[in-house]
């Protein structure tokens, strides 16, 4: 047998039936993780056909984007204002009850963003399919899973039979070697890549990252940098596991334990690819040349570095873009004025993530010009990140602490950036309006985002590392 | 899913590279719990001003953009977002195929769940759809062929089940519950 790459194996080990020229593979779904926007539609689809979830064993449910972030509301002292979300919330509810679906409910202590708690459960784990009705499920990639977004139908073809037709994409090697310095993270790494290979560069492609830099990463690192697969146009990206993956999971609530657990490192450690394993293409990128990184127009792959400036010239998208960026060609953006600072979202809201923005604020405060909004990816992140302190950190600095989800990534469930304004965000997009109509965002890593908020301005993150 | 054979319109062209998703139909729209009525929230930031008014200088608030149900759009279109709310909005307002040189990857896969026909053509092709909005043009899915007018005609591709779900109206669910018994043996075998 030739040798395979990570995700041929992967592939291989989850063909039920292998593809033709005439029909997809079907592909059999390991875990199906669900929450309230991309579920309601698909089990209406079940009800008007009269068929259950048929492995509700695979399938895992939580409440996370249109979940409201202020305590009152999310623990039920007061309804949720905003009432369409209220009325999602309340068919998941709902449907997670009729079909027999776990739900992390609005009241659970293990609720959280739907990428943030898999890992965190140990539900994610190497050589796993892994799918969502939500494009970040690349994430879970990070762990040497296969784990791609699909669609409300598709939420309902796997709902119904555990399968998903799926033709095989073709192969991407992002290699990364030499060191990240010291004030340059995982999401200025794979700014840097999305601004290499642009915002299409991976359709059709499943990304794996490899490399002596990408294995010097932690797994939180390593779910930063797959979370971002699909701003590059790649549905998954995948890292092979090793000890780091190994030492993450061991011991995780729905990990495998005792000899079930050394069984599974037994599978795991057959899964990287193999020396030789060939890719349809290759991308190689010097990790020690990376700086941080900083969008300055409405998609990932307008970025440069912080110290950089915008292009001189470009077509008329590029036009439209910094007008709605409110910029000029060959500005600077260091030094920008920035009206609002969040931290948050499936990219870049674990713990280490937080640990990142205490770094930068302990002892200092967000600029009054600036609103700054940290909101941890899962319920379990802020017991954590509150037991070492992190959220009086935040507090004394004058930023706003809040409960768990998706929040202002994409402005859901009302905590939105007003028109006009701009936002440095440790989110994923910077798409026209995703924050809220009007809202101009720009994507950094947390401590840009922490350094930025402290001086109202667009700020290189090592000039306060020093 | 009904079926799909042939669509002719004249087309709307939107050169923009890179419409995401969240354009197409943003997230607000989305706490919705039915598939229906989404056409009136279709690029609703581009479409509406701040009062809500329709923006008489966007495409489709313009009277040209009646019942023409041919979309061309620049390169990448879909991307972000999975959202299958933005097909259902492009259908939902009268759209049944989409034309572009790169279409992105869960949004096709979407697209023609919906019986939105995505429609890859080569640059050249695209260049000169882009320079004629309006341009009279036909989407054969039995031939996977675009007709263009001087009885010009280009393939596209269209993976061959899509292609048949298409034109016989199947969707991709009754297909899988057709195959349980090999799902079932799957499992039986062992899944991971």
């Amino acid at each position: 047998m030739p040798a395979r790459t990570l995700f041929e194996k992967v592939w291989a080990s989850h063909e039920v039936v292998a593809e033709t020229a005439d029909t997809p593979a079907i592909l059999y779904i390991d875990l199906h993780l669900t929450h309230e926007v991309t579920s309601p539609q698909a089990f209406t689809v079940l009800r008007e056909r009269g068929l259950p979830v048929r492995r509700t064993d695979r399938t895992l449910a939580t409440l996370d984007h249109s979940t409201p972030t202020d305590r009152a509301q999310l623990f039920g002292e007061v309804p949720i204002r905003l009432e369409s979300a209220r009325h999602q919330v309340e068919a998941l509810e709902r449907n997670a009850a009729a079909f027999g679906v776990e739900l992390l409910g609005l009241k659970s202590d293990r609720r959280g963003i739907v990428h943030i708690i898999g890992p965190e459960l140990g539900v994610t784990q190497p050589g796993k399919t892994i799918v969502c009705g939500d494009s970040h499920t690349s994430t879970h990639g990070a762990f040497g899973a296969l784990a791609f977004g699909i669609g409300t139908t598709e939420v309902g073809h796997v709902m119904a039979t555990q399968c998903l037709l799926q033709r095989k994409p073709k192969t991407l090697a992002v290699e990364v070697d030499g060191r990240l310095a010291p004030g340059v993270g995982a999401k200025d790494l794979i700014l840097a890549i999305i601004g290499r290979l642009g915002v299409s560069g991976g359709t059709g492609h499943v990304i794996e990252y490899r490399g002596s830099a990408i294995e010097a990463l932690s797994m939180e690192e390593r779910m930063t940098v797959c979370n971002m697969s699909i701003e590059a146009g790649a549905r998954a990206g995948m890292v092979a596991p090793d000890q780091t993956t190994f030492d993450y999971l061991q011991g995780r609530p729905r990990a495998p334990q005792g000899d079930a657990w050394e069984a599974a490192l037994e599978n795991w450690r057959a899964l990287p690819s193999e020396p030789g394993a060939s890719f349809d293409r290759v991308m190689q990128m010097d990790a020690s040349e990376v700086l941080p990184m900083i969008t300055w127009g409405t998609n990932p792959g307008m970025v440069v570095p912080v110290t950089g400036t915008i292009p001189a010239s470009g077509d008329a998208v590029f036009q439209k873009s910094l007008q709605y960026m409110g910029f000029e060609p060959g500005q600077s953006m260091a030094g920008k004025p920035v009206d609002v600072v969040f931290v948050g979202s499936c990219t870049n809201a674990r713990l280490s993530d937080l640990r990142e923005v205490a770094r930068v604020l302990r002892g200092r405060r967000v600029d009054k010009s600036v609103r700054m909004l940290v909101v941890p990816g899962s319920q379990q992140v802020k017991r954590e990140a509150e037991a070492e302190g992190l959220h009086q950190v935040f507090l004394d600095a004058g930023a706003e602490w809040r409960e768990s989800g998706c929040s202002m990534c994409l402005g859901m469930n009302g905590d939105t950036v007003a028109s006009g304004r701009y936002s440095v965000s440790t989110s994923n997009r910077n798409f026209e309006g995703r924050q809220g109509t009007g809202a101009r965002t720009m994507l950094a890593s947390p401590l840009t985002a922490a350094a930025s908020a402290v001086t109202g301005r667009i700020t290189d993150p090592r000039e306060l590392l020093a | 899913m009904e079926k799909v054979s042939t669509i002719t319109s004249r087309s709307l062209v939107m050169s923009s590279t890179n419409i995401d998703t969240d354009q197409i139909i943003p997230a607000r729209f989305l706490t919705t719990t039915t598939r229906e009525g989404l056409g009136k929230a279709l690029f609703a930031d581009w479409r509406y001003d701040a009062e809500g008014q329709p923006r008489p200088d966007f495409l489709l608030n313009t009277p040209e953009a009646v019942g023409r149900t041919v979309l061309v759009a620049g390169r990448n279109f879909g991307c972000g977002s999975s959202r299958e709310h933005a097909p259902w909005a492009l259908v939902d307002f009268g759209f049944r195929a989409v034309i572009s040189t790169e279409i992105a990857d869960i949004f096709r896969s979407n697209a023609l769940k919906n019986g939105l026909v995505p429609v890859i053509v080569d640059e050249d092709t695209h260049a000169w759809l882009i320079a004629h909005p309006g341009a009279e043009v036909t989407v054969d899915v039995e031939r996977c062929v675009l007709s263009l007018p001087g009885n010009r005609e280009v393939s596209f591709p269209l993976e061959s089940f899509a292609r048949y779900c298409l034109l016989n109206g199947v969707d991709e669910l009754g297909f899988l519950l057709s195959r349980m018994p090999a799902i079932e043996e799957y499992e039986r075998r062992g899944a991971k």
